[in-house]
């Protein structure tokens, strides 16, 4: 049996995921990216390896994603999670045209084919608003843990507006609001429309067509999949994977080639293959 | 510019290049001895349609503060100069370029490159941008210059020509240029002398239109953006001079004899783009590498046309200097037409220079020039169907650069073109 890895290493949290050669997914990891980024890739790969029963050498292909993709020294070869996302949603829901990505420093529309290639793509840009650091942020100026506030925002009756998407600024906005004496899920209902609001603008560029498939950390919120579910007027697809779809995609791109390397007609382009810088790690 | 040849030395090294860091070094010395022995008088200038031929017809030296500013940019040196500035009271979201050479001015012109020397005449020639009109007036008032405003109407909607009064308004207003020259340098204007500097222009804009035109072949044999800007130096500083024109006599030799043997920029052209902005001066050299590792090569820009746009057509005239000049001023260069002509231009880019892609990058702190990049991004894409990324950074402040967010992007776009090519050629195996 083959079998293929994605390691995704995001700003916040490393995820991994090993497939085998029918796509079933064998297991996953998650666990902080923190400040050691090498340690964070290699670690989660280990996790994932422990949870499948798996020894290093029976997984045929690694591929790294993510911002410290170049950090998975052990792969094979890099694609960035703007390809990974769009691969790992059109694997979940192949209707997918339209994907928002929403992880703990970007936020992204990824307009997508038939055949899930990426068409166009659009990122929020040196601005951390409409990103999982903004919920973050929210939840500890309220001191509520940050799993919980997306049920409390769902049962705001008058959400309150925001004057500001900017992460730094949010925390004295909802101390005002508490001050006023507002409802925190009435609070939280704001700041997950202003959110909600934000990404959606920023989606829009790309054009959003159905379905829309709703992927990384925050599409674990459930407040932020029904606000963006009622602002864009259309259902949104989310899977209990959607956390791991980057690196689903990734596994992914790393069986398809793994196949292509055994059938011996594949070569992997050189632009995958960055220089490894020095690890200061 | 001058330097920017140092700055890409990874890739490749011509003659083209090693000449021009050889002219442009004199051209530096020169106007360091103006500098400490009053040796010629300094006409500052914008790059924007530069009336160049003008300056040289009084033996003027012409400066370009923006030449300085990414000159220090590109030498990383900018930042303690625009943070000067910044101490001044210049705000944050003010001009990189602006803050970087008004810093610079005030802490003694001193630069790696060369001495600085103060303005006998500020000609602000380009009033396409308040910011640098500005500047120029702040120029003027740090030193003794003499400020001239030269007014040139802007195209626009239907008046995407200029009209005969349009001409007559600027040459009227050369004219004065003229009388003030005289009476800084004392020499009496020689109209011969003009038309001999006019027609080494004429000859060597046909020459660098020439060059331009090599790169629609394939491999393209050098990169119309990262090594125009090497080029764009000499085209701006010497114009109508012998010293201009043999530079690119040997550019031109040397591209000709690249195209003939089949050589490019890199090991492999896979990938063909026109690029719209100016660069990221501070991280020039990690920019292009972005490019560089997916096979990707610029074969037209719109920025080397700001100080003049020769490729359709342009000439200056001999017969008619100072109307030839004006016309320069007014249609012929980037800066000064409308965003629509802007967009037909790429257009013909793409399509004549057989690109497969746009690529724009957006300065932060140059919001005249990149207002609208948006909407241009979204009519490539949607209404044209051309592969669009848009990138941002800036020119000057390092502070705007984060290589792992403008890898992400260029990576991601690079690798879908790359899934389109793949899913293209397997369409056409298939149809075999």
């Amino acid at each position: 049996m083959i079998y293929a890895a994605g390691v995704d290493v995001g700003s916040t949290q490393t995820k991994a995921i090993i497939i085998d050669a029918k796509r079933e997914i064998v297991a996953r990891a998650l666990t902080d990216t923190g400040a050691n980024v090498t340690r964070a890739a290699n670690k989660g790969f280990a996790e994932a390896l422990s949870a499948a029963g798996l020894q290093r050498e029976q997984v045929a292909y690694v591929v790294g994603t993510g911002y410290g993709r170049y950090k998975v020294t052990f792969g094979d070869a890099q694609i960035t999670e703007i390809s990974c996302h769009a691969r790992g949603a059109s694997f979940l829901f192949p209707n997918t045209r339209t994907v928002v990505d929403m992880g703990g420093q970007d936020a992204k529309g990824i307009h997508i084919g038939a055949d899930g290639d990426v068409k166009d793509f659009v990122m929020n840009d040196k601005c951390a608003a409409g990103t999982g650091r903004f919920l973050a942020h929210a939840a500890e100026a309220l001191s509520l843990s940050l799993d919980d506030i997306g049920e409390i925002a769902m049962r705001a009756k008058n959400p309150v507006r925001l004057t500001t998407v900017c992460t730094v600024f949010v925390e004295s906005d909802i101390m005002s609001y508490c001050a006023q004496g507002k409802k925190v899920e009435d609070i939280l209902g704001g700041v997950h429309g202003a959110i909600a609001a934000r990404t959606i603008s920023l989606v829009r560029r790309v054009g959003i067509e159905p379905e829309v498939t709703f992927t990384g950390g925050v599409s674990r919120n459930i407040g932020m999949v029904r606000a963006l579910e009622e602002k864009l007027g259309m259902k949104v697809n989310v899977s209990p994977d959607s956390h791991f779809v980057g690196a689903l995609g990734a596994a992914i791109f790393a069986l398809e080639r793994a196949m292509k390397v055994s059938s011996s007609e594949f070569r992997v382009p050189s632009s995958t293959r960055d220089p490894q810088p020095e690890s200061r790690n | 510019m001058a330097q920017a040849a140092e700055a890409v030395k990874t890739t490749y090294q011509g003659q083209m290049h090693l000449l021009q860091k050889e002219i442009m070094g004199r051209y530096f010395e020169r106007l360091t001895r103006a500098a400490n022995q009053g040796d010629g008088k300094a006409v500052y200038m914008l790059i924007s349609g530069n009336p160049v031929e003008l300056v040289l017809a009084f033996d003027m030296i012409p400066v370009y503060p923006e030449i300085n500013a990414l000159q220090l940019a590109v030498k990383k040196v900018a930042l303690p100069f625009i943070q000067k500035a910044e101490e001044m009271g210049y705000s944050m979201d003010n001009c990189a370029y602006v803050k970087a050479d008004v810093g610079m001015f005030h802490s003694g012109r001193k630069t790696p490159f060369a001495t600085i020397p103060l303005p006998s005449l500020i000609l602000c020639n380009y009033v396409g941008c308040n910011v640098y009109l500005q500047w120029f007036e702040h120029l003027a008032e740090y030193s003794d210059g003499e400020l001239y405003n030269l007014d040139i109407p802007f195209l626009h909607g239907e008046f995407d020509e200029p009209s005969a009064a349009d001409i007559t308004y600027v040459v009227r207003q050369l004219e004065e240029v003229i009388e003030a020259c005289e009476r800084i340098t004392g020499k009496r204007f020689d109209y011969a002398k003009l038309q001999q500097i006019v027609s080494r222009s004429a000859e060597t804009g046909e020459m660098w239109a020439k060059i331009k035109a090599l790169t629609q072949k394939t491999p393209s044999p050098f990169d119309a953006y990262f090594d125009s800007v090497t080029m764009m130096a000499p085209l701006y500083c010497l114009r109508g001079t012998e010293e201009g024109l043999r530079f690119f006599e040997t550019a031109l030799k040397e591209m000709e004899e690249k195209v003939e043997l089949g050589m490019g920029p890199l090991p492999e052209e896979r990938f063909r783009f026109v690029i719209e902005g100016p660069p990221p001066w501070p991280y020039l050299r990690q920019f292009r590498d972005l490019f560089s590792k997916w096979g990707a090569v610029a074969v037209a820009s719109t920025y080397s046309t700001v100080g003049g746009l020769w490729e359709f057509g342009f000439k200056h005239d001999f017969n008619h200097p100072l109307e030839s000049i004006a016309a320069h001023m007014l249609k012929w260069n980037l800066t000064n037409r409308s965003f629509l002509q802007r967009y037909e231009q790429i257009h013909r880019y793409v399509k004549e220079w057989h690109a497969d892609a746009l690529v724009i990058h957006s300065v932060k702190s140059c919001r005249l020039f990149s207002a609208g990049q948006g909407d241009m991004r979204e009519h490539f894409t949607k209404d044209l169907g051309i592969p669009t990324l848009l990138v941002e950074s800036d020119i000057e402040d390092p502070r705007y650069f984060s290589e792992a967010q403008m890898k992400n992007r260029i990576d991601a776009f690079f690798e879908s073109l790359e899934h389109q090519k793949l899913v293209r050629s397997e369409k056409v195996r298939s149809e075999k």
